[in-house]
């Protein structure tokens, strides 16, 4: 293994790690904080008990989010130096930022866990709201310097050195209202839907668990939406990919010729020997539509980008193709809930639609993942689009398939004990919470 | 003194960042040690108190370390780029320990409250807590000796073990491990409820202080050979000497009020000693961010950065100061 495969792979483990707690980190303190003011409201025990164990389950993953944050931040050194000398004046600001909402994260955090019985009620929900004001913030000014990596701006380039550095240009670069918003909506969607999944498994077996239900119908109002919004957010960035980044677009859809009215090609697999994209379903002139809005635009393909710019195609199209596939299914079963909700039906009670959330349960997270694959592995080669190639920034430091073996035991270790935790804490879901079941008490050990 | 410049602004905030880390996030660590090494009739009790003190408040400490490294790489990008390379298996490392500390601490908190199972957890986090401010320390001690190259020379020792594997960043690990050490039993005198354990972490608390001095008087002595530009400049400064004596009086002050048993006294002593040794290796560097090449100007970044980056702190110090302040108010305020 070469060191710039090895560091590559280091941090995409990481990343794919990561991305996983720091989305649960977005979305969960949501969850909890709606648990929370929906007990405050009806006085239902049965919602206190759901956001206790909420915040437990936070709890854990946050902690795991931000240790592996902090892996991340250093990796951006310890791993490529070139790029964060290059890029650290430029897209610093966002992460300076982020240092900022991330502590008032883990500020609330401690006061929301560990506060139960030290400050009023109403604070404590506050506490609750601040932390998932944090959480958003912090995924917003992380992905806005990911964005920037796409679609670079604030500075002009003089022999390869950056000059007229304007770090606010930078933070409104052209992909960072795009990305932004298509990360937060499958933040969202994909806790919400994954916790709605367990539930309604649950409810499959246990039909009249109040908890249960009430928990699903927390889930539902948080993941639903944002499911169901997602086609259009992820249409929003597919355009900006399509101005900005041909390349990656082209690998995305399998677009070997440049074509005007090109095909939307569904599924096939890139064959980048014949450079022809084989055994897919093409919609007539649908790519065209999608990424210009206009059935005769011409889609720029891979023949038109040098061989030595090209990502890789097969990954970056199957990734792309799956991601679309989840999203489509979260989507529509996300409507139908809504439309089940209009008409009054109890959602909790329908069989068919909880086997629906209980097959979604792992679909956001392995969309996420997939729509990471995407828009990283379709940047490359570049580290920062068509200025600093990925293998010009990596550190000279030799033996990198050392720490990268080293962090993916961690990672696996870390892997296993967070799901054991979980699992323990799923089922131990209380039967029949409603009438005088005791609270949990505060996080033990504590 | 140093003219004030938009670098020299940005490099103070580093180092307040890693002075609350210090005092905050190092304790927490120093609470993982007394944790490894509890004993005596009240082993339990003291490692109660412990993850009672560091629970709530150890996830905002460490954010500390996470600005400092962000400052850093926005502010002084080529100074976070070289010391990324010559330290990257002491940055690795430290990073493996931070891991296993927070994560092993939160997953004691929520598994089954079982003797095995909690032993388990608890060792990871303790040992984590003893091994990671060692490593903290000699990446700290690596910049002060001067032996961080301009890029990597020679063979893989020389460039990627060398720089930090000697005998002065080694004693700076080992004060960084006794300093936080001292901090956290001092904190904890303040914090237990009973006599009893007061008493523990009172003798805890005088033996880490004395480690501290000990571990200080080797790093010093070290650095005559190991860090001969910090050497010299808290030998010969003109404020060298003054310097000395109130890092001594704090000192003092610490341990004598921990004798006689004035504990909130001996927490701000205690806190502002650790403070002094880390501005005291701040101006002794004074103007190198990475010596003997890389001063603080030559590795700022553009002042359009550095004055956003400025701007952005100020902002954040409205929100982040009250939160801290309700967040140690709530936890470690007088009992009602």
């Amino acid at each position: 293994m070469s060191d710039l495969l090895a560091a590559r792979s280091q941090m995409a483990v990481s990343l794919a790690f990561h991305i996983v707690f720091a989305a649960i980190g977005i979305a969960m303190p949501l969850l909890m904080v709606v648990a929370e003011r929906r007990y405050h409201r009806t006085g239902d025990r049965a919602y206190l008990e759901l956001a206790k164990r909420w915040a437990k389950g936070t709890a854990i993953m946050f902690a795991v989010g931000a240790v592996s944050g902090t892996i991340l931040s250093f990796e951006l050194g310890l791993l490529w130096p070139g790029f964060m000398e290059f890029a650290g004046p430029i897209i610093g600001m966002p992460f300076s930022l982020e240092g900022f909402a991330f502590f008032v994260e883990a500020i609330f955090l401690g006061v929301h866990l560990y506060g139960w019985n030290r400050v009023p009620p109403r604070m404590h929900l506050v506490a609750g709201v601040m932390v998932a004001l944090g959480g958003v913030l912090s995924g917003i000014f992380v992905v806005i310097a990911n964005a920037w990596m796409n679609t670079p701006a604030g500075f002009e380039l003089v022999n390869g050195r950056a000059v007229n550095v304007d770090p606010l240009a930078a933070m409104a670069n052209p992909a960072a209202f795009t990305q932004t918003l298509h990360m937060t909506l499958a933040a969202y969607a994909a806790t919400g839907l994954g916790v709605a999944g367990i539930h309604a498994f649950l409810l499959l077996r246990d039909p009249l668990n109040a908890f249960h239900r009430r928990a699903l119908a927390v889930a539902l109002l948080v993941g639903a939406p944002a499911a169901a919004l997602q086609p259009i957010s992820g249409d929003l960035a597919g355009k900006m990919v399509a101005r900005r980044q041909p390349a990656k677009l082209a690998a995305m859809e399998g677009q070997f010729r440049t074509e005007r009215g090109a095909p939307l090609r569904v599924g096939g697999w890139p064959d980048v020997e014949r450079r022809e994209t084989r055994f897919a379903i093409e919609v007539p002139r649908m790519l065209s539509v999608l990424a210009f809005g206009d059935p005769d635009a011409v889609v720029t393909g891979l023949e038109d980008v040098p061989r030595s710019d090209w990502p890789p195609v097969p990954p970056v199209h199957l990734s792309f193709q799956v991601m679309v596939a989840l999203g489509t299914y979260l989507a529509l079963v996300s409507l139908w809930a809504g439309w089940l909700a209009l008409r009054r039906r109890d959602l909790a009670a329908h069989r068919g639609l909880l086997r629906a959330l209980a097959l979604g349960t792992p679909m956001g997270f392995v969309a996420i993942e997939c729509g990471w694959m995407v828009t990283e592995i379709g940047r490359q080669p570049w580290v920062v689009h068509g200025v600093i190639r990925t293998a010009d920034a990596v550190t000279p430091m030799p033996g990198l398939v050392v720490p990268f073996l080293l962090f993916t035991l961690l990672y696996l270790g870390l892997a296993a004990a967070v799901v054991w935790l979980l699992r323990r804490q799923i089922l131990e879901s209380p039967r029949e919470p409603e009438p005088g079941a005791a609270p949990v008490g505060v996080p033990q050990g504590a | 003194m140093p003219e004030l410049s938009l670098p020299l602004v940005l490099a103070g905030a580093i180092l307040v960042s890693l002075n609350a880390y210090a005092l905050l996030g190092g304790a927490d660590f120093g609470g993982g040690v007394w944790d490894l090494l509890a004993s005596g009739p009240r082993r339990e009790r003291q490692r109660a108190l412990v993850a009672e003190a560091i629970g709530p408040i150890w996830e905002a400490n460490h954010v500390w370390l996470i600005l400092a490294v962000v400052l850093l790489f926005t502010c002084f990008p080529a100074a976070f780029a070289r010391l990324s390379v010559a330290l990257h298996i002491p940055l690795t490392l430290g990073l493996i320990g931070i891991v296993l500390r927070g994560s092993a601490f939160v997953f004691r908190a929520y598994d089954v409250q079982r003797d095995d199972v909690q032993r388990r957890w608890g060792r990871i986090f303790a040992s984590a807590s003893l091994v990671t401010p060692i490593l903290l320390g000699v990446s700290v001690g690596a910049v002060a000796t001067g032996r961080v190259p301009r890029a990597p020379e020679g063979d893989f020792v020389d460039a990627f073990v060398r720089p930090w594997l000697q005998p002065f960043p080694i004693a700076v690990g080992l004060l960084a491990l006794a300093l936080f050490a001292f901090l956290a039993a001092v904190y904890l005198t303040v914090e237990a409820d009973e006599p009893a354990l007061r008493e523990d972490f009172r003798a805890r608390a005088l033996g880490a202080g004395l480690a501290a001095f000990a571990a200080a008087a080797l790093a010093l002595l070290l650095a005559y050979e190991g860090a001969p530009l910090v050497w010299g400049k808290l030998i010969a400064s003109p404020w060298a000497l003054r310097f000395h004596l109130a890092t001594a009086a704090a000192a003092v002050a610490a341990l004598g009020a921990l004798w006689r048993r004035r504990w909130r006294v001996a927490r701000v002593a205690a806190a502002v000693q650790v403070s002094l040794v880390l501005w005291g290796w701040g101006l002794a560097q004074y103007p190198y961010l990475v010596p003997p090449h890389l001063t603080l100007h030559e590795a700022a970044a553009p002042a359009a950065t550095l004055r956003l980056v400025v701007l952005a702190l100020a902002a954040g110090a409205v929100v982040l100061f009250p939160s801290l302040y309700y967040l140690f108010h709530v936890f470690k305020g007088r009992p009602v």
